[in-house]
């Protein structure tokens, strides 16, 4: 088996340190837009990031494929790309598939080969396994058995692009000029424990969810350890890595709604919690006895997506910035809030939510929870 | 027989400070000071003394030194002095060597071999005088996950009973008749002001002190002194004994000469015979046995409280775990080689057992392997002096530890190992009413709260500078702590990297 550890975090520290810009965009009436605005409002951002990784997800990109799943892999070598599309062939039905489209651009040193397959999973499956987690036991496969090979992205209608370089540049190389998608997230990366290796910049990807992130979670050595109990091997040793795994197991597999999991991964103080409604208090009392070791503890700012929702969070005495726009149907979350009025001057809401509550953007709803009023608390 | 034993210690009386007022012949309960009325002089009998400083601590001018009188044997570092005199002493006495307190001897403390991290520019360290600081823990078995009604979104799960700490810090057992009334008193008592537990020990609750019901954690052991419904009712927690970390495999004795009047009501014995508990639980042979008598105890109170099963660390410690949090435990408690007592042979105290660190880091390990980690709270006691260890037992993997001797020495202890005479001058081994009277609950409590408020601040700083403002964040997160002068098995066994790797 190959060790991505050793790519990603060559000097095997604890886990990979890194901090960031990070940018949402979505229009929750569904329409689907080009990535232009959310390129430049990361651009704005450029400072924050050390031209180490950068990256976007966009959903509801691949609307003529949008029941298969679309595959991103990226190839260090031919005999890589080899294997991984033996064990696609052996796997699945292979709709369609092609060289990811980009342009050489005067920054991009040494890109790998980026390819992308729409796959359609057959009869091949064992009927017990569903098509996400057979899907998901192929993508770690690839990528933690096959070499020079990792999957971008490996969800339907949506898809990955990253890769080491400031945003724009990435931008520029996979020509994101000609996507349009509902939803886009974008990040710029500043680590400073990796050279750069292009599977590790984010969005870090498992089935449509993705997640960008900025922050270092100190309490990284327990959520990965109660991680491992359930199966899930943090290969990566990201943060981000954490935050998803942690989100599948509690979406996914605990089927707890997205507010629960906010209130899990950044919880209310017990202080708080006494001054709850004594239902309440139990639900979250239980949350936090039960769930203790998922609290994402230090700083971080994350933007969760998946297709049909957006979600914000930070950590629970919000060490890293977030800061939400509304426009119209437009949903905006950035690291900044001057990269949002840069894309869009004339807002109709704009807020910085409280350390740990989430920010909740869905298809055709309304923003969750409003903006409390300055002064209450902080 | 005459013995070839020379005195341990030496006392020192400046005759220019002392005014034979006759404090220390009051205070000495090991008969070392006395007076004598025809010279009008105080003198001393150095052969019985055992250095617990308790004349040194009340002279009121000073006058009284106590020196270690050190025989200088040839040099062999086979045959050091305290090999020979264990000899001289069995050679003189044909029995068992008795002793108190906990191991002393050099085996590694691996505590000083594990230092912890902070936060430096990538992450921000906390204030905590500025900032919540969380050092809540929750004790008792938790599920896997939980489940809410799909329709209303409220809570289907129902919690197994949890105890809540402020401070992960309890008061380790320590039995009625080996310590007084007031011990037990001042240990309630501080538990209930800092919102924590103490733990009875297997000597039974004396009623006064049934108040303190919902702070205590009272034990159910071999010899079952004192178990009865309204002991079980009464507490917070029921902890089976097995066994302690001390004396692992022995049972105990307690002295009729300590079975007082009170105690033997508490005990439930006659006044004056000795209180023998068996070796092991005579209903336990089995891990099955175990899991009857949580379960016969779980009827017993109506699933209203945690069950805790106490072992001592031993070789096979993660595999008995596992079948203890199978068998129904809500909580294990290790009790490791460090783990005091009141009343050991000295051969099976200084040789049985191993250090808690390691057992802590396999039994954290083992459950979590097992994916049944979740399903009890670990608690770890023997040789916890302080705060910073109770921070690395944290990241090891422990949701709260014991602290036995550390308490006592906030009594007033001052570690000179005579806990198994009954003769402790300062009133807390004991159960003389002329010497218990010298702790004074009052002030007891006190000590003990401020002991425990000191250590709960030092916990919040370490917590701030690590980065996290949650307790929980650094249990089990042994990316915090690095291993100083420490092998590679002894790193592998920890779960700990090299301090700079």
């Amino acid at each position: 088996m190959k060790d991505i550890k050793h790519v990603n975090n060559p000097y095997n520290d604890d886990k990979v340190i890194d901090a960031c810009s990070i940018f949402g965009a979505m229009d929750a009436s569904g329409k689907r837009f080009s990535g232009d605005g959310v390129i430049r409002a990361i651009v704005n951002m450029h400072d924050r990031g050390n031209g180490l990784g950068g990256g976007f997800a966009i959903y509801g990109l691949y609307p003529d494929y949008a029941d298969l799943y679309a595959l991103h892999v990226m190839y260090l070598s031919p005999e890589g790309k080899q294997e991984t599309e033996a064990l696609l062939k052996a796997n699945f039905n292979i709709i369609e598939k092609e060289e990811v489209p980009t342009r050489q651009t005067p920054m991009i040193a040494n890109p790998p080969l980026v390819w992308r397959y729409f796959l359609e999973v057959d009869h091949r499956k064992p009927e017990q396994e569903s098509e996400d987690d057979y899907v998901v036991d192929r993508v770690m496969t690839i990528n933690t058995g096959l070499r020079d090979s990792f999957v971008f992205s490996s969800g339907k209608d949506m898809a990955v692009f990253k890769g080491v370089g400031y945003p724009e540049e990435i931008a520029d190389y996979f020509c994101l000029e000609q996507y349009e998608g509902y939803l886009w997230t974008a990040h710029g990366r500043f680590p400073t424990n990796t050279p750069g290796w292009w599977g590790g910049a984010h969005p870090f990807c498992i089935l449509d969810w993705t997640v960008v992130h900025n922050g270092e979670i100190s309490s990284y050595g327990i959520n990965q350890r109660y991680l491992g109990q359930f199966g899930y091997h943090c290969t990566m040793q990201t943060d981000t890595e954490v935050v998803a795994y942690a989100v599948d197991l509690l979406m996914r597999k605990h089927n707890l709604p997205i507010e629960i999991v906010a209130k899990i991964l950044a919880p209310p103080f017990w202080s708080d919690i006494e001054r709850m409604s004594p239902e309440e208090q139990k639900l979250m009392l239980t949350l936090r006895q039960v769930y203790a070791s998922l609290l994402l503890n230090g700083p971080f700012t994350v933007i969760i997506a998946h297709h049909g929702e957006m979600i914000g969070l930070t950590d629970r005495i919000r060490l890293r910035p977030l800061t939400v726009g509304e426009k119209g149907s437009m949903l905006y979350l950035s690291s900044e809030e001057s990269a949002i009025r840069l894309i869009c001057p004339e807002l109709d809401k704009t807020w910085i939510p409280v350390g740990g509550e989430p920010v909740v953007g869905t298809l055709r709803a309304p923003t969750q929870p409003q903006p409390v009023a300055a002064g209450e608390k902080v | 027989m005459k013995t070839y034993l020379t005195p341990k210690f030496l006392v020192q009386r400046d005759p220019e400070r002392c005014i034979q007022c006759q404090v220390c012949v009051n205070q000495c309960t090991f008969d070392t000071h006395y007076y004598d009325v025809e010279d009008d002089e105080v003198r001393s009998h150095d052969e019985n003394c055992i250095g617990c400083l308790r004349c040194v601590l009340f002279c009121p001018t000073r006058a009284l030194t106590i020196r270690q009188n050190h025989l200088d044997y040839r040099d062999n570092y086979n045959w050091r002095p305290e090999v020979i005199e264990d000899i001289v002493k069995q050679a003189e006495t044909g029995g068992v060597l008795l002793t108190g307190m906990g191991n002393d001897k050099g085996q590694r403390i691996y505590w000083d071999h594990l230092v912890l991290n902070a936060s430096q520019v990538t992450n921000p360290s906390i204030d905590p005088l500025r900032e919540p600081m969380e050092l809540t823990t929750y004790l008792g078995r938790k599920p896997d996950r939980i489940e809410l009604d799909s329709e209303s979104s409220t809570l289907k799960t129902e919690l197994a009973p949890q105890v809540s700490l402020e401070v992960p810090v309890m008061f380790a057992a320590m039995s009625y008749g080996a310590v007084s009334l007031n011990v037990h008193e001042s240990l309630a008592r501080a538990a209930t002001e800092m919102g924590t537990l103490w733990n009875t020990g297997e000597g039974g609750l004396h009623s006064k002190l049934y108040k303190y019901g919902n702070n205590t954690i009272v034990q159910v052991a071999s010899g079952r002194f004192g178990v009865h419904a309204e002991y079980l009712d009464v507490a917070r927690v029921i902890e089976i004994k097995i066994g302690q970390g001390a004396k692992p495999g022995i049972g105990g004795h307690l002295p009729g000469e300590k079975v007082s009047s009170e105690v033997s009501l508490t005990r439930m014995i006659p006044q004056g015979t000795d209180a023998l508990s068996p070796a092991p639980q005579h209903d336990i042979y089995s891990i099955e046995d175990l899991a009857q008598l949580i379960y016969a105890l779980k009827e017993a109170t109506n699933y209203s409280k945690p069950i805790s099963v106490k072992i001592a660390a031993v070789h096979n410690s993660a595999a008995i775990a596992s079948g203890m949090v199978r068998a129904g435990a809500d909580i294990i408690v290790l009790d490791g080689l460090r783990g005091s007592t009141g009343a050991a042979p000295k051969i099976i105290r200084d040789n049985v057992g191993i250090p808690i660190e390691m057992a802590l880091a396999s039994v954290d390990s083992r459950l979590r392997q097992e994916g049944i980690r979740n399903q009890a709270s670990v608690v770890v006691s023997g040789g916890i002096r302080n705060s910073g260890d109770v921070a690395k037992a944290i990241a090891l993997g422990a949701d709260a530890v014991y602290i036995g001797t550390a308490a006592l020495i906030a009594l007033g202890c001052h570690v000179c190992q005579q806990c198994h005479t009954g003769k402790c001058a300062w009133g807390i081994c004991t159960t003389d009413l002329r010497l218990t009277k010298r702790v004074n609950p009052d002030i007891g409590a006190r000590r003990l709260t401020n002991l425990l408020r000191g250590w709960s601040i030092e916990l919040k700083d370490i917590l701030g500078g690590l980065g996290v403002n949650a307790l929980e964040s650094l249990r089990g997160n042994r990316l915090h702590l690095r291993g100083v002068g420490l092998t590679d098995t002894e790193l592998d066994i920890l779960g700990v990297r090299m301090a700079g790797s």
